[in-house]
């Protein structure tokens, strides 16, 4: 082969591999692996063939804690992603960093594209927001806790999925355990028995408004009402009603997976993922309450992630960004999203089109979520926002596990957590001033 | 001893010099940075940063977490090192003595040494795992209820195993040179003075070995404490929750998972002056006692 030949071949590949010279490239930095990084990759290529203007490279950065740790080393060396996914734990590092992101109703403000906080739905609003209530990350992937049950065990046992954590110690526990199952498993006991647990009964969590209007936040995790719920966990344990695997996720999904834990409580967008893994009917409702702390239960916390769009871009990627969002927001996509991962649509034009399109009469259980996160609002339930979060979960967990184990008591436990959890949030506004 | 002499002054600082480069840059200066961020508190994009003086320092050892996990970092060196020791060493002598298919057997020994550590407790979480765990069944047939990852001991149990099953093939070919080092004339005077197979290792063999047994000493100390970070970091699938961790694990955990700069960086410098310490210690008082032939 002539070097002619080779040139020309070589400039041929380059062409083709390359996108049309007009492009703007941005990327996208995200934590979303397996069957769900699957689903994110397509949204990107759909949204890259759906225009000639942009394109957008999702990355895949590892766990969310990584990738959050990934984003800030390379905003410290300017090399940032033009978006980055930023889980529920890690929002107030990121929105506390203020000229780190760019806020999502500027982004949109200043490239022209049209933005309504209220066309989303009233559970993920403001969680993502300041205290003012402007959106600072578009809250992307939004789940939260919801009970699975399977539903094969739960007629074997004569028993339908309880409403009230009452219900479930004197009825559904006892008979699910007679029928030879381990009645309940959770995954996140600082999500679904703490945060959630908070939003569930409208208590409220932290000082300043749950920590929205002020860096000087104390925690309120120290109520008795958690305090008896622990209590309560531990003694069903012991009575064979609750089984606990650990601190880690999955250990605690597979005994569900497998037939043996009769239900479990995870996160509405692993529903995707139990369809695939399980061969037993499965159907799921929304987070239990103590009747006894609230008769009138209000809507939970999102988890999952936002999506921050990152300062020091151009303003022709910044208006790539802005697109994507656009994109991303459209009833569409976020249809597309939430039938493949169990993730909540974020708008209402979304959830309306999955209604239209019949999706949850084939599947009741894809509608809990958002059910859940539809429900009447509460003084405390629009979310929080802690620093150091993520060790403060890690504190819980450590606390929790102890507890569990029985190397402590719920009352030290709970001392300890709102100890450290202060101290840290103290460091916190430390390193803010 | 004879001395050599440059006649150039500069000519030995010249040959030395991307030595002392490699450490500047990879060793000093981000000790340097770690020793300065450890007064401050930072916010992690560097925004902000509020000098605190000692604080840090106070911080941490008003902790009763940092103390705990410091309490198992020594009890889990200590176990790690004597036991990697050990069965390496009962190991060495063993293959020592064979005579037939030696060399299979000492390569199938030094075999795991090529594992890497993370791969080591991905070994270690599949065959201790809660459910499908073979190992996790040997001990629940001798009634043992093991939960990898419930349980802080038998988390701790698995640690120790998988740590000292990646470092005995090192320690394994180190005893095995410096047995096979051991002159044939000592071993056969030896012999003549003592018939007792166990007392000639004591009296006379293992002091020999004692050059390569205070080096693996160190190495095994360090290891403990630096090196199985993979192994814990795979056992407790990245989120220690209640399960034990050591020191070095800790840095990780508060630096690059819950992006606490100051507070990390004071762990680290920590870290430096107890290998410092150790170094000074082990040198000064164990050297002295060990002879070189």
């Amino acid at each position: 082969m002539s070097l002619k030949t080779l040139l020309a071949a070589g400039l041929l590949t380059g062409a083709l591999a390359t996108p049309a010279v007009a492009q703007t490239e941005i990327t996208w930095w995200h934590a979303m692996g397996g069957q769900l990084g699957e689903s994110l990759n397509q949204i990107a290529e759909n949204f890259n063939a759906s225009q000639d203007d942009y394109f957008v490279t999702p990355v895949f950065r590892g766990t969310y804690e990584e990738t959050l740790t990934a984003g800030i080393a390379a905003f410290r060396a300017g090399e940032q992603p033009n978006i980055i996914q930023v889980f529920d734990a890690g929002a107030a590092t990121v929105i506390g960093a203020e000229g780190a992101v760019i806020p999502v109703e500027e982004m949109m403000a200043s490239n022209g594209v049209d933005f309504d906080i209220n066309d989303y739905i009233s559970g993920v609003r403001y969680f993502y927001a300041d205290a003012d209530g402007t959106m600072i990350g578009m809250p992307f992937n939004s789940s939260t806790p919801v009970l699975y049950y399977n539903e094969a065990a739960l007629e074997e046992a004569g028993v339908s999925a309880p409403t009230t954590w009452e219900e479930f110690q004197d009825v559904t526990g006892p008979a699910l355990r007679d029928a030879g199952y381990i009645p309940l498993a959770q995954s996140h006991l600082p999500w679904i028995f703490t945060e959630n647990f908070f939003s569930r009964h409208d208590l409220q969590f932290a000082s300043n408004n749950n920590g929205y209007e002020g860096l000087d936040t104390e925690i309120m995790v120290n109520h008795p009402a958690i305090r008896s719920h622990f209590e309560a966990l531990v003694r069903w344990q012991d009575e064979g009603l609750f089984s606990w695997y650990g601190t880690g996720w999955g250990d605690n999904q597979q005994p569900f997976q497998q037939g043996e834990v009769a239900m479990w409580l995870g996160s509405s967008a692993s529903w995707g993922g139990l369809l695939e893994t399980t061969d037993f009917p499965f159907s799921a409702t929304m987070l239990p309450y103590w009747e006894a702390v609230n008769p009138e239960p209000t809507q939970t916390f999102i988890g999952g992630a936002a999506l921050f769009a990152m300062a020091g871009h151009s303003d022709d990627e910044n208006a790539a960004t802005a697109a994507f969002f656009e994109y991303l927001a459209s009833a569409e996509a976020q249809y597309d999203w939430h039938t493949a991962t169990g993730y909540v649509p974020i708008t209402q034009a979304a959830y309306e089109l999955a209604t239209e399109r019949g999706h949850y009469e084939e599947f009741p259980a894809a509608e809990v979520a958002i059910n859940q996160l539809t429900l009447p609002a509460g003084e405390f339930t629009r979310g929080y926002r802690m620093g150091f979060y993520v060790q403060i979960r890690d504190v819980m967990n450590r606390e929790y596990g102890r507890i569990l184990t029985d190397e402590t008591d719920v009352d030290s436990a709970f001392e300890a957590i709102e100890e450290e959890a202060n101290r840290l949030l103290a460091r916190f506004a430390q390193t803010q001033g | 001893m004879k001395r050599a002499v440059f006649s150039n002054p500069w000519l030995p600082i010249l040959i030395l010099s991307p030595q002392l480069a490699i450490i500047a840059v990879f060793f000093y200066w981000p000790a340097g940075f770690a020793i300065q961020s450890s007064f401050f508190l930072q916010d992690p994009f560097g925004f902000g940063s509020t000098f605190v003086g000692v604080s840090n320092y106070t911080d941490l050892f008003a902790s009763s977490e940092y103390l705990r996990v410091a309490w198992f970092t020594i009890i889990y060196t200590v176990l790690v090192t004597f036991f990697s020791l050990a069965i390496a060493l009962l190991l060495a002598v063993k293959a020592d003595n064979v005579l037939r298919g030696a060399k299979t057997y000492r390569t199938l020994l030094m075999w795991v040494y090529a594992i890497a550590p993370p791969v080591a407790g991905l070994m270690g979480v599949m065959l201790f795992d809660q459910s499908t765990g073979p190992i996790t069944e040997l001990f629940g047939a001798f009634g043992w209820d093991f939960r990898l990852g419930v349980n802080y001991w038998d988390t701790a149990t698995a640690m120790i195993i998988v740590a000292v099953w990646k470092q005995v093939p090192v320690n394994f070919i180190f005893f095995l040179s410096g047995l096979q080092s051991i002159p044939r004339s000592v071993r056969e005077a030896a012999l003549i003075d003592n018939r007792s197979a166990s007392g000639r290792f004591w009296d006379v063999i293992f002091p020999l070995l004692a050059p390569t047994a205070f080096f693996l000493l160190i190495i095994n100390i360090t290891y403990a404490l630096f090196d199985t970070f993979g192994v814990i970091d795979t056992l407790v699938k990245g989120e220690p929750g209640n399960n034990p961790m050591t020191l070095v694990y800790k840095v990780f955990i508060d630096g690059f998972r819950g992006n606490d700069l100051g507070g990390s960086s004071a762990q680290s410098v920590v870290l430096m002056v107890l290998v410092l310490i150790l170094t000074i210690v082990q040198f000064r008082m164990m050297e002295r006692r060990i002879h070189y032939t």
